[in-house]
């Protein structure tokens, strides 16, 4: 039990952060805020699995990626194609002159459905579509990067330029990607209206639900003697590779893992929100995904959650009354954190946190209700450390 | 004259690289029998540390031939070559400051290489009895939670040689291990790498005369790339040629 207490929530701290957070998404915003806000909520924390995968990959893996934009997109328009097709029912689209594919398809000429958009009738390879096609897509990246050694700076830039390849395709390919437009008129999942409350509201739980799943795995990674790997390799690549590890195999790893992390949230998007575009694929919102993080905390999954909420909070407040200075605020908001705060929200939990969870003990009962020790090791433990008193005193 | 199949551990033959027409190593020749401690020294930039570069696969080798346990090595993947049993500790120390002593060497425990081998590595009793006695041999016991970065200089070049140990190498090849030590860090490394030569070999870099003269069976001068003199230490310290470039200022 303790080894599970350990590895998945990394210890009480990260126990108790992770509890919090739980709550706080779970119960709190759905107790107060009115559904109208809580999909807006629901919005945000879709950006945080991005900001989680930044986590893994650019604080623990010191490699920066300015295109997770890629992945989110990806999956993002898998789960919108499906939604698509079904909206495009022949009955649905029966004014269409070819009717039964998207209506975009239609306005450019396209009389049949493409090849690529055929395994998106079925849910069933759509979710296996969202799982794989972008974790292969950033193996091929990866390896094409990581085993020619290509790293930091210039990794960076790469995935930023494959970020705006992919948006001038999207945008481009009009009549098989709806262009700059995007996959919009999202209604009905295997019939269910996605649009009615009460799927915001399940969609909403699954959404938390799979960010906790998220976390927890993300942990367990971390906290294996994979985790210390990544930093090992940040700091002293070379001292890695010449202890016999084929350091471009753990890179492609966790830029795969991250890529998943990123599609799952870019799917959980469509569905929440209701359609997908290409402004959420290209430069902006990758490199405001690193924001997310960076305010966070890179070096903490959990940081990273806040540091999604609050900027988008943010963002949101402000951009209703001054849009066209949102910008400069971000990327001022950025360079200050990076400059003065390096772990973000985080870091500033870790200096200050122990009063929070000093004046919420009742949370650490709470943790020992749920791992209760049972009475005989608890036994031991006192034991233990009446022994080790026995042997301060005499010494 | 190239060998074939030699009771050599190491057997270095015509080496050359070549630096944009720069020979940094010059058609070397050397030969590391099985338990031998052999030291290579030579003013800076002799090429000292190039031959390891070129031994470990960081650099690539113009021409010649490396062969360890008569395996050649030139065209093996870094990784592959530290699998096959070579062990390489760099010039200034190189280990991860931020995770502890322990961490240190778990991370150079050699199971759990792979991706997923790493992530379901458990730390098992086996796996903290061996750290624990490299802990002792390199004199870290006590240290084992404190975080690497805050280790002295001295320890930090012992966590490293410990790095290597643990993944028990038959080649260990050591760059100026007692650069920066005092005096009496240099006595125990001493100690330590006399200790740890039982059983496998040993390639040491170093300037330290006083030092080398304790540790070494063989040793080898280099001199621009290419061997001045070679032998044991008396008949290397005799010779001529060895006065007038190195050992006479
Ligand atoms: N990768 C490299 N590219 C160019 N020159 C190099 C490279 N590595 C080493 N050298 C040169 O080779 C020479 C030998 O260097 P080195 O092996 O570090 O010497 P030593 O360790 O004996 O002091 C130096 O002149 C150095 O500048
Ligand atoms: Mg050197």
């Amino acid at each position: 039990m303790n080894f599970v207490y350990e590895k998945l929530f990394g210890g009480k701290q990260g126990f108790i952060g992770l509890l919090i957070l739980a709550a706080l998404i779970l119960i709190v915003f759905p107790l107060f805020f009115d559904i109208f806000r809580l999909n807006l909520i629901g919005k945000y924390l879709t950006y945080a699995f991005a900001a989680v995968s930044l986590v893994l990959l650019w604080g623990y893996g010191g490699t920066l990626s300015l295109g997770q934009g890629i992945f989110f997109g990806l999956g993002g328009y898998g789960m919108a194609m499906f939604l698509k097709l079904e909206a495009s029912s022949a009955e649905n689209t029966s004014i269409q002159s070819t009717p039964g594919i998207p209506d975009f398809m239609d306005w450019n000429q396209i009389t049949e459905l493409p090849w690529f958009w055929v395994p998106f009738n079925s849910f069933t390879l759509t979710l296996i579509a969202i799982l794989t096609i972008p974790a292969l897509f950033a193996y091929i990246i990866g390896a094409a990067m990581f085993k020619r050694r290509v790293g930091g700076v210039y990794f960076a830039i790469i995935t930023q330029v494959i970020a705006v390849i992919l948006t001038i395709l999207i945008v481009g390919q009009q009549g098989f990607t709806g262009g700059i437009n995007g996959i919009t008129d999202l209604r009905t999942l295997n019939g269910w209206d996605i649009t009615s409350d009460s799927a915001k509201y399940i969609f909403y739980f699954i959404n938390c639900g799979l960010l906790i799943a998220v976390i927890i795995a993300s942990r367990f990674i971390l906290t294996s003697k994979f985790g210390s790997l990544l930093l090992a390799m940040r700091d002293k690549e070379d001292r890695v590779r010449f202890s016999g590890y084929d350091v471009s195999n753990f890179k492609i790893f966790v830029f795969c893992f991250a890529a998943l992390i990123s599609a799952i949230g870019g799917a959980l998007f469509t569905l929440q929100v209701g359609f997908m575009s290409p402004s959420f694929v290209g430069i902006v919102p990758s490199i405001e995904m690193v924001i997310f993080a960076a305010v966070g905390g890179r070096m903490s999954l959990i940081g990273a959650v806040y540091g999604t909420l609050l900027v988008n909070a943010g963002k949101t407040a402000f951009s209703e009354s001054f849009p066209e200075l949102w910008l400069f605020l971000m990327g001022g908001l950025f360079i200050s954190v990076v400059m003065f705060f390096p772990n973000g929200l985080a870091g500033l939990w870790d200096d200050y946190g122990h009063y929070v969870t000093r004046h919420f003990s009742f949370l650490s009962t709470l943790k020992n209700k749920l791992f209760k020790k049972s009475p005989s090791i608890a036994l031991e433990a006192a034991n233990d450390s009446n022994v080790s008193e026995q042997q301060m005193t005499k010494l | 004259m190239v060998s074939n199949n030699t009771d050599f551990t190491l057997a270095v033959e015509d080496l050359t690289v070549s630096f944009d027409g720069f020979k940094a190593v010059d058609n070397l020749t050397l030969y590391l029998d099985r338990n031998e401690l052999h030291v290579v020294i030579g003013p800076n930039g002799a090429g000292k540390t190039t031959v390891l570069d070129l031994i470990c696969g960081k650099t690539k080798s113009t021409s010649g031939s490396i062969k360890f346990l008569n395996k050649e090595l030139t065209n093996m993947a870094e990784h592959e070559i530290v699998r096959a049993g070579v062990g390489r500790k760099f010039q200034t120390p190189s280990i991860y400051e931020n995770l502890s002593v322990l961490e240190n060497l778990e991370v150079s425990y050699p199971h759990g290489r792979g991706v997923f081998g790493s992530i379901m590595f458990k730390r098992t009793s086996e796996v903290i009895e061996k750290i624990h006695q490299i802990a002792d041999q390199i004199m870290l016991r006590d240290e084992l939670e404190t975080e690497a970065g805050l280790l002295s200089h001295g320890q930090k070049q012992w966590l490293e040689i410990g790095m290597l140990l643990i993944q028990d190498p038959q080649l260990l090849m050591l760059d100026e291990p007692v650069a920066g030590m005092s005096v009496r860090e240099r006595e125990q490394t001493a100690e330590l790498l006399n200790k740890i030569s039982q059983g496998r070999s040993v390639l040491v870099i170093e300037h330290d005369m006083d030092f080398v003269e304790r540790i070494a069976d063989k040793v080898t001068v280099l001199h621009q790339g290419k061997i001045l003199a070679a032998g044991n230490m008396k008949e290397v310290q005799a010779d001529p040629k060895v006065i007038e470039v190195y050992l006479g200022h």
